[in-house]
C-alpha cells in the first residue's frame, strides 16, 4: 500500500507589490507608440497651434477667449481648454482608459498576467493607477504646452473674463490653471467610464470608444433644452462649468456641483468596474468581459446614480426650467457692458469712469415676449443704457444675444459705430478690437434668491 | 513509501453556468513527477490547470498545492507558475525585455534575474533582442517556458508546450523539462501529442467530460485497457504465427502484406496473454527482435476514450430525435390526423 503525506509546512502565497505591479503597467503602457505618439502630441502640438492662432488675423471667434487670442497669451490655454474638454480629453481617455483592461484581453494575456502578479485586486489596482499616470501625463502637457504657446507668442497681459471685467496677469495665470484643475474631474469621470467599459465589453471595439460616445452624448445633451438639474447631474458639466471661474463674483455653485457630479461618477464607475474585474471568471475561454449580465451590471447603478442625483439637485434649480430668464440676462449683459466700456474707455484714452459710475442696465426681450422672457435661443434682444459722469443724456446700444441651453451668450453689438457698431475703434495708436462691438458672457443657470 | 505530494485535489467540481467542466475530479501528483493530463478537446483539461495556476477556484471539493491548501480567494499558490491556452507576451517588447519586465515584477533585478539563462536553456539566445511581434508560435512557446522557469518555479504548469515546436525545439523543452524534473520540480503538462508525454511523463491522467478516467503510471495503461495491437519481429515468422495462433487469448491480425514485411506478426491481445505468447516463444527457441505495441496504449486509451464519447452522443441523438418523432406523433393523433 502506498501512503501519501502532504508536505507539513503551508507556505503562504507572496503577492506582487503595488509598486512593482503599477511599474509594471506603466513600462507596457509607455512602451507602446501609441501611447508615445500621444504623450509627444500632447506636449508640442497645443504650443504650436496656440501661436500659430495668435498670430493669425482673424480668430478663433467661436470659441470661448478667442476674440482675446491677439490680446494675451491667457486666452490660447483657455481656448485649448474649450477644444480639449470636447474632442481631445473624450478621445485621449479612451485611447488610454478604454484599452488598459481590454489590451489584455486582446493580446490574451490575462492568465499570464494573473500568474504573474497573483492578485486580481492589485491588476486592477495597478492598472487603474498606470492608466490615471498616462492620462495625467497627457492632461499636463495639454495645460502646460498651451500656455508656454500663449505667453511665449502674445505675451502675459490682462485677460477679460466673461462678464467683461479684466484680470490681472496673475489673476489670470491662478484662473486658467483652476480652470484645468476643475477640468480634471469630468475627465476623471470619463477615465473611470472608460475603465468600466474596458472591463465589461472586453476586446469589442465599444469598449475602446466609449468614453467618447459617453462624451459625445453628454455634448449632444448639453445642447437640448434640458432642465437645469438634468444638466448638472451629467458629468460632462464641469467641462462647461468652469466658466464661471471667470465671472466677478465667480459663479461657484455649479462648478462645485459639477465638481462633486463628476468625481462621484468617477468613484461610482471605477468600483463598478473593480467588482465586475473580480468576478471575472479567468478559465472560462469564451469569457471576455462582453456579457449581457456585464453590461446590465454596469449601466443600470449609473444609471440609477444619474437618477439620484437629478433628483437630488432639483431644489436647486427652477422646476423643469432651463434657468436662463429675463433678470439674469439683464443683469449679465449689463454687467459685462459696464465692465468692457471701462476696457473701451482706457483704449481710447477717454476720462476713466467706474462701473457704479455708468450705472448700466439692460432691457432684454425674447422674440415677442417682454415679459418674463426665458429659454436659450438667438431671438434675444437687449437695449442696454447706461449714464455718464456729467453727461444729462443716456447711452444706449441694443445687442441681438444668442443664448445656448448652456447659459453661454454672444452679443452681437448693434449701435453707434464709436460705441458697438463696429468691429475696431481708433484709438491714439492705431485701430484696434472694438471690445463691445461683440462679448461672450454666461448666464447662471442656478436658482438665485 | 511516502510520497510528497505536490498536488492533492478531492472531488473537485467546477461549472460554467450550465455546464459541467469538473465533475468530481481526484487527483494526486507526487513531487518531482512530469505528469501528463490528456483528454478529448472539451474535457476539462484547461479548466483543471486554471485551478492549478489560481486562476479560478473550484465550485466545490479540496485541493491542496505543494502541501498548501488553495482557498476561495483568486491567487496562485506560492512557487507555482506556467500558462494555459499559450503563454501571455507582449508583443511590442523583445523576448528580453519580456522576461526582464517579469523579473521586475518579481522584484528581481533583470541583470541578476538569469534571464540569459533562461534564454539560453530554451534556445532563444540568437533572438533575445527581437521583439515578440515576429515570432512564431513555437518561439513563442519557447519564450512562455522562459517566462515560467525566471520565476524558479517548484510546480510548472503547461497547457500544449509542445505547440508548434519544431524537432530542434521540442528537444529543448524536453530536455529543460526533465532537467527540472531531476531537479525536484513538479510538471504537469497537457498535450494532444502522445508521443511528447509518453517521452516525458511518468504518469498520466486521462480526463473525460470533466471527469478522470485514468490516472496513474503510462504502463499501467495497457493492462487496464482493452487489447491492444502488438508488432512481432523475430526469427522465424512462420512459427511464431504458428504459436500465437494457438496461445489462448491472442489474435493474429492479419495486415502483413498491407503494412508490414513479411517477417513481422502483428497480435491482438491483453498484456497477460501477450506475456505468455513471449514465454512461449522463447522456450521454443524463437529469438524475438522485437517488440512494440502499434500504437501507444495513450494513444489507443484516447481513441477509446474519443470513441465512446463520440458512441454516447450518437446514443443521447438517436434518443432525444426518437423522444421527438414519438412527441410528434402523439400531437398528430391527438389532433385527429
Amino acid at each position: 500500500m502506498t501512503a501519501t503525506v502532504t508536505a507539513p509546512r503551508p507556505t503562504k502565497a507572496r503577492g506582487v507589490s503595488m509598486a512593482r505591479g503599477y511599474r509594471f503597467e506603466l513600462v507596457k503602457l509607455v512602451s507602446q507608440w501609441r501611447i508615445r505618439l500621444l504623450l509627444l502630441v500632447c506636449w508640442i502640438a497645443p504650443a504650436l497651434f496656440v501661436a500659430a492662432v495668435s498670430r493669425q488675423s482673424s480668430l478663433p471667434v467661436d470659441t470661448l477667449f478667442g476674440r482675446w487670442m491677439h490680446a494675451t497669451g491667457w486666452a490660447g490655454p483657455l481656448v485649448t481648454l474649450g477644444f480639449a474638454g470636447s474632442w481631445a480629453l473624450p478621445l485621449l481617455t479612451s485611447m488610454v482608459a478604454g484599452d488598459v483592461f481590454a489590451s489584455e484581453d486582446r493580446l490574451g494575456t490575462w492568465r499570464h498576467l494573473l500568474v504573474a502578479v497573483r492578485s486580481p485586486r492589485r491588476i486592477f489596482a495597478a492598472k487603474t493607477l498606470a492608466g490615471l499616470t498616462v492620462i495625467l501625463l497627457l492632461f499636463a502637457g495639454l495645460v502646460c504646452s498651451s500656455t508656454a504657446g500663449g505667453v511665449v507668442a502674445v505675451g502675459d497681459q490682462p485677460l477679460p473674463g466673461l462678464d467683461g471685467h479684466l484680470l490681472t496677469p496673475g489673476d489670470a495665470a491662478v484662473k486658467v490653471l483652476l480652470a484645468w484643475v476643475c477640468v480634471l474631474a469630468p475627465t476623471l469621470a470619463l477615465a473611470a467610464v472608460g475603465l468600466l467599459g474596458s472591463v465589461a465589453l472586453g476586446r469589442s471595439p465599444m469598449g475602446l470608444l466609449l468614453p467618447a460616445l459617453v462624451a459625445l452624448a453628454m455634448q449632444l445633451a448639453q445642447l437640448l433644452p434640458l432642465p437645469v438639474a438634468v444638466r448638472l447631474a451629467l458629468p460632462g458639466y464641469a467641462f462647461i462649468a468652469w466658466n464661471g471661474l471667470f465671472t466677478d463674483p465667480v459663479q461657484l455653485g455649479p462648478l462645485l456641483i459639477s465638481l462633486a457630479v463628476s468625481l462621484l461618477w468617477a468613484v461610482t464607475a471605477t468600483a463598478l468596474a473593480y467588482r465586475l474585474f473580480l468576478r471575472r471568471d479567468f478559465t472560462n475561454p469564451a469569457h471576455d468581459g462582453a456579457g449581457r449580465g456585464a453590461v446590465a451590471t454596469a449601466v443600470l447603478p449609473l444609471v440609477a446614480l444619474m437618477a439620484v442625483t437629478v433628483g437630488a439637485l432639483a431644489p436647486t434649480s427652477t422646476g423643469t426650467g432651463s434657468g436662463i430668464e429675463q433678470k439674469k440676462v439683464q443683469r449679465a449683459v449689463a454687467t459685462a457692458f459696464a465692465h468692457l466700456y471701462r476696457l473701451q474707455t482706457t483704449q481710447l484714452h477717454r476720462p476713466a469712469v467706474t462701473e457704479k459710475q455708468l450705472k448700466a442696465s439692460a432691457a432684454c426681450t425674447k422674440g415677442d415676449v417682454s415679459d418674463d422672457a426665458k429659454g436659450p435661443g438667438n431671438d434675444w434682444r437687449c437695449v442696454v443704457s447706461w449714464h455718464l459722469p456729467g453727461v444729462e443724456a443716456t447711452g444706449s446700444a441694443i445687442y441681438q444675444l444668442d443664448i445656448t441651453a448652456d447659459g453661454r451668450f454672444l452679443a452681437d453689438g448693434d449701435g453707434p459705430k464709436e460705441v458697438n457698431g463696429y468691429f475696431l475703434v481708433r484709438t491714439p495708436t492705431g485701430d484696434e478690437p472694438n471690445p463691445l462691438w461683440q462679448f461672450d458672457g454666461t448666464v447662471g443657470l442656478l436658482a438665485t434668491p | 513509501m511516502d510520497v510528497q505530494l505536490a498536488i492533492r485535489a478531492r472531488g473537485i467540481t467546477k461549472c460554467f453556468g450550465d455546464v459541467v467542466a469538473l465533475d468530481g475530479i481526484d487527483l494526486d501528483v507526487a513531487q518531482g513527477q512530469i505528469h501528463g493530463l490528456v483528454g478529448p478537446n472539451g474535457a476539462g483539461k484547461t479548466t483543471l490547470l486554471g485551478l492549478l495556476l489560481g486562476l479560478a477556484v473550484a465550485d466545490s471539493g479540496s485541493l491542496e498545492i505543494l502541501g498548501t491548501p488553495v482557498g476561495r480567494a483568486l491567487t496562485a499558490a506560492e512557487g507555482v507558475s506556467g500558462f494555459v491556452d499559450g503563454p501571455g507576451l507582449y508583443p511590442w517588447l523583445t523576448a528580453r525585455q519580456n522576461l526582464a519586465a517579469l523579473a521586475a515584477l518579481r522584484g528581481h533585478d533583470a541583470r541578476t534575474a538569469g534571464i540569459d539563462d533562461v534564454l539560453h536553456q530554451v534556445g532563444l539566445t540568437d533572438v533575445a533582442d527581437d521583439r515578440a511581434r515576429g515570432f512564431s508560435l513555437g518561439m513563442r512557446q519557447r519564450l512562455g517556458l522562459a517566462a515560467a522557469l525566471l520565476t524558479r518555479p517548484r510546480l510548472l504548469v503547461l497547457d500544449e508546450p509542445a505547440n508548434g515546436l519544431d524537432p530542434a525545439g521540442k528537444k529543448h523543452v524536453h530536455g529543460v523539462l526533465s532537467r527540472l524534473a531531476e531537479e525536484g520540480t513538479t510538471v504537469v503538462l497537457s498535450s494532444h501529442r502522445m508521443d511528447d508525454l509518453e517521452a516525458l511523463c511518468s504518469e498520466v491522467t486521462i480526463v473525460a467530460t470533466g471527469r478522470v478516467v485514468f490516472s496513474g503510471p503510462l504502463g499501467k495503461l495497457a493492462a487496464e485497457n482493452r487489447e491492444l495491437d502488438y508488432r512481432l519481429l523475430t526469427g522465424d515468422a512462420r512459427a511464431a504465427r504458428r504459436l500465437a495462433a494457438d496461445t489462448p487469448g491472442i489474435q493474429v491480425v492479419d495486415d502483413a502484406g498491407t503494412r508490414h514485411d513479411a517477417d513481422m506478426l502483428v497480435v491482438r491481445a491483453l498484456v497477460p496473454a501477450l506475456d505468455a505468447l513471449v514465454v512461449r516463444l522463447v522456450r521454443d527457441g524463437i529469438a524475438l527482435r522485437e517488440l512494440a505495441p502499434l500504437v501507444s496504449p495513450l494513444e489507443a486509451a484516447f481513441l477509446s476514450l474519443t470513441e465512446q464519447q463520440e458512441l454516447a452522443e450518437q446514443q443521447e441523438l438517436t434518443e432525444q430525435q426518437e423522444l421527438t418523432g414519438q412527441q410528434e406523433l402523439t400531437e398528430q393523433q391527438e389532433a385527429g390526423l
